[in-house]
């Protein structure tokens, strides 16, 4: 028996006719509501001995991302942010990146990685296309080596060198007011600590050619005990110390460095010592040890600035960090970027984003720029004080020329084949 | 390599005696760690990988104990009993019961254990790091001994350690407990079968072995940042010395810990950039020419 098929249209073909045509209908409603938040990934440390860096970092983004969404979001669409742990390892940073982006459906990256992870996750937006922004990342080369240069990654950080020609010439200015010749340096052995005392040298003899480094240290990153470092500068009996350690190694540094009564014996210069992750944690703070500032609620003395930190205290009990500042900008940046180009799409903001300045709590003159030639922070505030234990730690800070500091990162450049 | 510095340091009195006691405070605190490390060893034939975990919660308990109370003796109190209490309960509860196993099911409860003990420590203490501070005791200038740089702590520290090591010595050598201990080690069947609860006798090792490592976590405390995860680089070095000292053996402990904290101590001056290479090679080289340690015995 064949069966026959009536003429006109069959059942399976108006339910599928029927499917097709709600389809058509309800697409861009479904599209507008998956289009009303936009996710904003953040590979960053959440874990391990430097956990602080990733958490001061998310609570700085969600402070800033809760008054954008408040404001309407980034050109009208809600941002989502998914926050994941990175440990700390470089391969687990561009791992959770690439997932962020292509199973989360993440749009915009906010890189809350160290200077190794970073590197890595700088190439999986090299790849991806994704706009990236970093936010922890201190090495200059970074953005400053053209071969780094992408047109959808930017740098929202202080830099190294930044830091080393401000206090190079401050430390500069101390050594010939005092007649500090005699130097020692005392930094962790890896990159950092090797490029940023490098630099820091270059600048103090560029100011004062008479200074002599006559003992050098290189404690390993994450050693226990300094003792023998300690003993060693005080053997070779130098004027001044240059130190950039950080974090647990700095504090347990002057723990142990304080019962050998060092800093009475010399002039200490912590680039990373106006921290609250430091300042609030030594027990026994010296007073006038000379320190870069990192973060501190009184630098740039501003009533925004003092508000920033005080709001920051009141939402998380703690004093936020360099990182915390550093995010919260970049946020910042995107908010202003979006209202600009009127639209959250990547490409667009990333337009935007070259050579845009905005209004920021954290500027040397109350705004801070995104060159446009390396995609990098400048303007910032950036300066030189010493310490007191005890608020606001670092009462006086000599704010550094940012003239200058073109000048000599020009040369810099120019000395390193980047230009 | 400066072996003008060196040699320098070697002619002068003054940098002698600062860089020597630099050596004995860095080799004391490691003997205290390593001790535990090589008594539980020798008694329970177990490497215990998560005793660097006993250090750290030392430290903590003795922060803690510092900042409700403001005794820096208290403090010490709690960071030693606070780890012998956690030792016994950690080695009844889950050590006893891998005791026969592989060793790679021991390596593995100890290692979990590293990560949890962590977690533990993140939880209570949170993840950033933490200072206990100087007691206002010893926020005294240094002593000056022959033109060297003593701190007044550090002595403190010297001499804890070393009553530490002389009570161990004895109490193993000449009381009734310490002999039931060594032959718990050497034949726990006969002893077992002698009536002696081996039980007892396990619990009580671990639970010395974890004191002690919490002892050295408190006297390090108030010169060292406090973080979860900060026994492990003092597990390692502890490693090297019992290696280097002989497993299982007190005195090799001793003398091994003192060697590589004068290694670190003249080594940062003649060998600045190869002081911890330099701690390695002593390890290689006394390995090769006697694979048991210095004062290691031969299995039988």
């Amino acid at each position: 028996m064949t069966r026959t098929r009536t003429p006109g249209i069959s059942r399976r073909s108006t339910l599928a006719l029927m499917g097709a045509g709600a389809m058509t209908f309800a697409a861009p409603w479904v599209a507008r509501a998956q289009a009303k938040t936009i996710k904003i990934g953040m590979p960053t440390i959440l874990s391990g001995r430097v956990a602080q860096l990733g958490t001061s970092s998310r609570n700085a983004v969600m402070l800033e991302v809760e008054k954008v969404n408040a404001a309407g979001g980034l050109a009208g669409r809600q941002i989502e942010m998914v926050v994941r742990d990175s440990k700390g390892q470089p391969q687990e940073a561009a791992r959770v990146a690439r997932e962020l982006v292509n199973t989360d459906g993440c749009e915009l990256l906010l890189d809350g990685e160290a200077s190794s992870g970073s590197f890595a996750v700088h190439e999986v937006a090299r790849d991806l296309g994704v706009l990236c922004i970093h936010t922890c990342s201190e090495a200059s080369s970074l953005t400053a080596d053209p071969k780094q240069h992408i047109p959808n990654a930017f740098r929202c950080v202080r830099q190294g060198i930044h830091d080393s020609i401000v206090g190079g010439s401050y430390a500069a200015a101390i050594s010939k007011a005092k007649g500090l010749k005699k130097w020692a340096t005392c930094s962790p052995d890896y990159a950092y600590g090797r490029d940023t005392t490098g630099e820091f040298t270059l600048y103090l003899k560029r100011f004062a050619p008479d200074v002599e480094i006559i003992s050098e240290s290189w404690p390993k990153l994450f050693q226990p005990d300094y003792t023998e470092v300690v003993t060693k500068i005080l053997q070779a009996k130098p004027q001044a110390l240059y130190s950039c350690l950080w974090g647990g190694d700095l504090t347990s540094y002057i723990d142990q460095a304080n019962i050998y009564a060092m800093f009475g014996q010399m002039e200490v210069f912590a680039v990373n010592m106006a921290d609250y992750t430091a300042l609030t944690v030594v027990k026994n703070l010296p007073k006038g040890i000379h320190s870069g500032n990192r973060y501190i609620k009184t630098f740039p003395t501003t009533p925004e600035n003092a508000a920033w930190g005080d709001a920051y205290k009141a939402k998380y009990n703690e004093y936020p960090t360099n990182w915390s500042w550093q995010n919260a900008t970049a946020v910042m940046f995107l908010a202003e970027a979006a209202k600009k180009a009127n639209s959250a799409d990547g490409k667009k903001l990333a337009e935007v984003l070259k050579g845009l300045t905005i209004k920021c709590p954290f500027g040397a003159d109350g705004t801070v720029t995104m060159r446009g030639d390396d995609h990098t922070l400048v303007g910032y505030a950036i300066g030189w004080g010493t310490t007191i234990p005890q608020e606001p730690y670092v009462p006086e800070v000599k704010a550094g020329d940012w003239k200058t500091i073109f000048e000599l990162e020009a040369e810099w450049k120019k000395s390193k084949g980047y230009t | 390599m400066d072996l003008d510095a060196l040699a320098g340091c070697l002619s002068s009195s003054a940098c002698l005696v600062t860089q020597t006691t630099s050596g004995l405070i860095i080799g004391m605190l490691l003997f205290l760690v390593a001790v535990g490390l090589t008594l539980i060893f020798g008694v329970l034939k177990v490497v215990n990988f998560s005793h660097g975990a006993f250090y750290m919660f030392g430290a903590y308990f003795a922060m803690a104990a510092y900042q409700l109370t403001g005794s820096f003796a208290l403090a010490m109190l709690a960071g030693a009993a606070g780890t012998a209490i956690l030792g016994l309960i950690f080695e009844r509860v889950f050590m006893s019961r891998v005791y026969g196993a592989d060793v790679l099911m021991q390596l593995l409860v100890c290692y979990a254990f590293v990560l949890i003990f962590d977690d533990v420590v993140r939880i209570i203490w949170g993840p950033e790091f933490k200072s206990m501070g100087m007691p206002s005791a010893f926020q005294v200038m240094p002593l000056f001994i022959a033109g060297g740089v003593v701190p007044p702590y550090y002595l403190l520290l010297i001499g804890v350690a070393l009553v530490a090591a002389i009570v161990l010595g004895a109490g193993l050598s000449r009381t009734r407990i310490g002999k039931v201990i060594r032959a718990a080690a050497h034949n726990p069947g006969m002893v077992s079968a002698l009536g002696i609860n081996t039980g007892l006798i396990y619990g009580g090792v671990f639970a010395l072995g974890g004191m002690l490592a919490g002892l050295a976590g408190a006297l390090a405390a108030p010169v060292r940042s406090l973080t979860p995860g900060m026994g492990f680089s003092v597990l390692i070095e502890s490693f090297i010395v019992t290696v280097i000292g002989g497993m299982g053996s007190i005195l090799g402990a001793l003398i091994g810990a003192l060697l590589l904290g004068l290694i670190r101590s003249f080594g940062s001056l003649g060998f600045p950039l190869f002081t911890e290479g330099l701690m390695y090679l002593f390890m290689v080289i006394v390995l090769v020419s006697k694979p048991t340690g210095l004062f290691g015995k031969e299995a039988a």
